[in-house]
């Protein structure tokens, strides 16, 4: 059964159309992998499924449910977690806090204003937990702004796992990252995707490879191909797509 | 443990500084520096915690104050229900105009909580019948069972401190809250609260109306304390000074705005008493000219105003939490969402 699917998305910005007519079906615990040229699409496609975009036209469907009209908090709570492309954080808290953050989200805590912070140490052994999945469990008391950027991308995974999510939209998050951490980060997400579905945006074809049950190529905004890693790589269209582009 | 009994002996201190204060200064003075420092303080929960800059709280204080007024003269209630009764026009005024301004970001947000404040002006200038118009609520009584208060009196700050201190404890609380928490998350990344799952615009307007009670509270005890309610609580001028106060003192360290407001009026007070001229003008006609002159020169030179950098000399590196950004507002929105 698809968990996600899009009815003829199409996103236009001012006349131009960044997202053209496209029909995904996301099959139920698979890696899904979303690739394409540089302003192929990708990442407004990704902000349209996590509701970050409104489309200009067409539908979105979570388990068989529109879910077209929503906005991204109202998602988050049907276990939809996404990551962000350009690490997103907030420079102020620890890295427990984070994770805390995230595991309270689910509650009506975060109402509370006459209640001491000190409730929150509840959220403290499962946040460890966490963050010991993803090796950051030794810098839990350390704040994020002096962290060095692959564990800046792990903990953004921290905080995807903290929400237990059915589906996870991962916006490139191996972007940047030195080889070793590209490995880890490939671990991760087979591990974290066990039992799960996953969407993942994704420039380098080696984790594509790796990680993807199924690929869609985009080019100026529509599907090119669709598949297998190994179908969509030997298409005469996508190398053709690859090759009229300096880098991939 | 040593951070703890440092705070604990610095509240022991501004305890007893306001124990003290009627007796150093006139007790109208002193009262006027606890309930601005409140007003400043409510200001800076939502600028310094929320991010978001109101140029429209003169709407709450103010209202607040006719309200009390209102609810003391003509209900002859104690003065404790009738700051009740301003706190909760504050309130009732706070859910809409907040509802519908923290839809905008930044300096909008200003304009549109600026835009509702003059609104109120205007309507409390006009409904004479009630608000008395440019006279004013005069001769507002502050009545307590088996206590006579009279007006500017150090008996009625006594009496009023026990509520503002209600007031400053609320406000250290909510920031020191899973809330508190929270708050900061959606100022400092308002994308990644909300992926989180964080309704954040109602996370917001939670934030603006606590902000909103605070004002009210300070500002119902203003106008009891001196017994009149006058226009002057609604203007523009009265949002103006407020802000001035919180970044006199530092946004976003909460105590500092006590500070700043304590800076602007015993200032406004020296001046009004002064004899000093200068190149002919008396400093005394001029007092918006001198006070503005020195918050220029404090913010050039501090620029985490005068609260946020003596922390900064004692802590260098930052010790108390959450340690906000000073002076920072929003950037959200889907175009903050993500990269391409
Ligand atoms: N907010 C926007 N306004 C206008 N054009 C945009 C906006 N976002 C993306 N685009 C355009 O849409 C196209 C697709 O961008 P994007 O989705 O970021 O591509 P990718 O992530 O595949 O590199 C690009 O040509 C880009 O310039
Ligand atoms: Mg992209």
């Amino acid at each position: 059964m698809a968990l996600l699917e899009t009815d003829s998305l199409i996103k236009d910005f001012r006349g131009f159309r960044a997202v053209n007519d496209v029909s995904l079906r996301i099959e139920e615990e698979t890696i899904h992998a979303l690739v394409g040229p540089n302003g192929a699409g990708k990442t407004t496609l990704f902000n349209l499924l996590s509701k970050f975009l409104q489309p200009s036209a067409g539908r979105i469907l979570y388990r068989g449910e529109e879910i077209t009209a929503l906005r991204p908090e109202q998602i988050a709570r049907r276990g939809v977690a996404r990551s962000f492309q350009i690490t997103s954080l907030f420079e102020q808290l620890t890295i427990l806090e984070h994770v805390a953050l995230a595991l309270q989200a689910d509650t009506a805590l975060g109402y509370r204003f006459w209640q001491s912070e000190r409730v929150l140490d509840q959220f403290r052994e499962r946040a460890l937990a966490i963050l010991d999945e993803v090796g950051l469990r030794d810098l839990a008391e350390r704040e994020v702004h002096a962290l060095p950027y692959g564990q800046k991308r792990s903990l953004e995974m921290a905080l995807v796992l903290a929400r237990d999510p059915a589906l996870l939209l991962l916006d490139e998050p191996t972007a940047g990252m030195g080889r070793e951490d590209v490995e880890r980060m490939i671990a991760l997400i087979r591990r974290a995707g066990t039992g799960r579905t996953v969407v993942l945006v994704e420039h380098n074809m080696g984790v594509v490879a790796e990680l993807a049950d199924r690929v869609t190529v985009l080019q100026r905004g529509s599907v090119l191909a669709e598949g297998t890693y190994a179908a969509v790589r030997d298409d005469p269209q996508v190398i053709e797509a690859y090759l009229g582009q300096t880098h991939a | 443990m040593r951070v703890q009994l440092r705070h604990r002996l610095g509240y022991l201190t501004a305890l007893l500084v306001a124990l003290a204060l009627p007796q150093v200064i006139y007790p109208g003075l002193a009262l006027d520096i606890v309930v601005w420092g409140l007003f400043a303080v409510s200001l800076d929960l939502l600028l310094g915690f929320g991010g978001l800059l109101s140029f429209g709280h003169a709407a709450f204080w103010g209202s607040a104050g006719y309200a009390a007024g209102l609810a003391a003269k003509h209900l002859g209630v104690p003065f404790p229900v009738a700051v009740l009764a301003g706190v909760t026009v504050a309130v009732l005024l706070a859910l809409p105009i907040g509802y519908l301004s923290i839809r905008r970001q930044a300096i909008y947000f200003a304009m549109v909580t600026l835009a509702f404040a003059q609104m109120l002006f205007y309507v409390t200038n006009e409904w004479r019948g009630l608000t008395g118009g440019e006279n004013g609520l005069q001769a507002i009584p502050r009545t307590f069972p088996g206590l006579t208060l009279p007006s500017g009196s150090a008996a009625f700050y006594y009496a009023a401190l026990p509520l503002a201190l209600l007031g400053y404890w609320l406000a250290w609380r909510a920031v020191h809250s899973p809330f508190g928490h929270v708050l900061v998350a959606i100022r400092d990344n308002e994308a990644r609260a909300q992926a989180l799952g964080y309704p954040t615009r109602r996370y917001k307007v939670l934030g603006f109306v606590l902000s909103a009670a605070l004002a009210g509270l300070a500002g119902s005890l203003f106008a009891l304390g001196h017994g009149f309610a006058a226009l002057e609580l609604l203007h523009w001028t009265t949002s103006g000074l407020v802000v001035m106060m919180v970044i006199l003192g530092g946004v976003g360290t909460l105590w500092g705005s006590v500070i700043g407001a304590a800076v602007v009026l015993l200032l406004r007070d020296w001046l009004s008493t002064s004899t000093l001229t200068l190149a002919g003008v008396s400093l005394k006609d001029a007092w918006g000219v001198v006070t503005g002159v020195i918050f220029v020169l404090i913010v050039l030179s501090f620029r985490r105003g005068v609260w946020g950098t003596l922390l900064q000399l004692r802590l260098p590196r930052g010790g108390s939490r959450p340690a906000p950004r000073a002076g920072q507002t929003t950037a959200g929105g889907p175009s903050a969402a993500d990269g391409g």
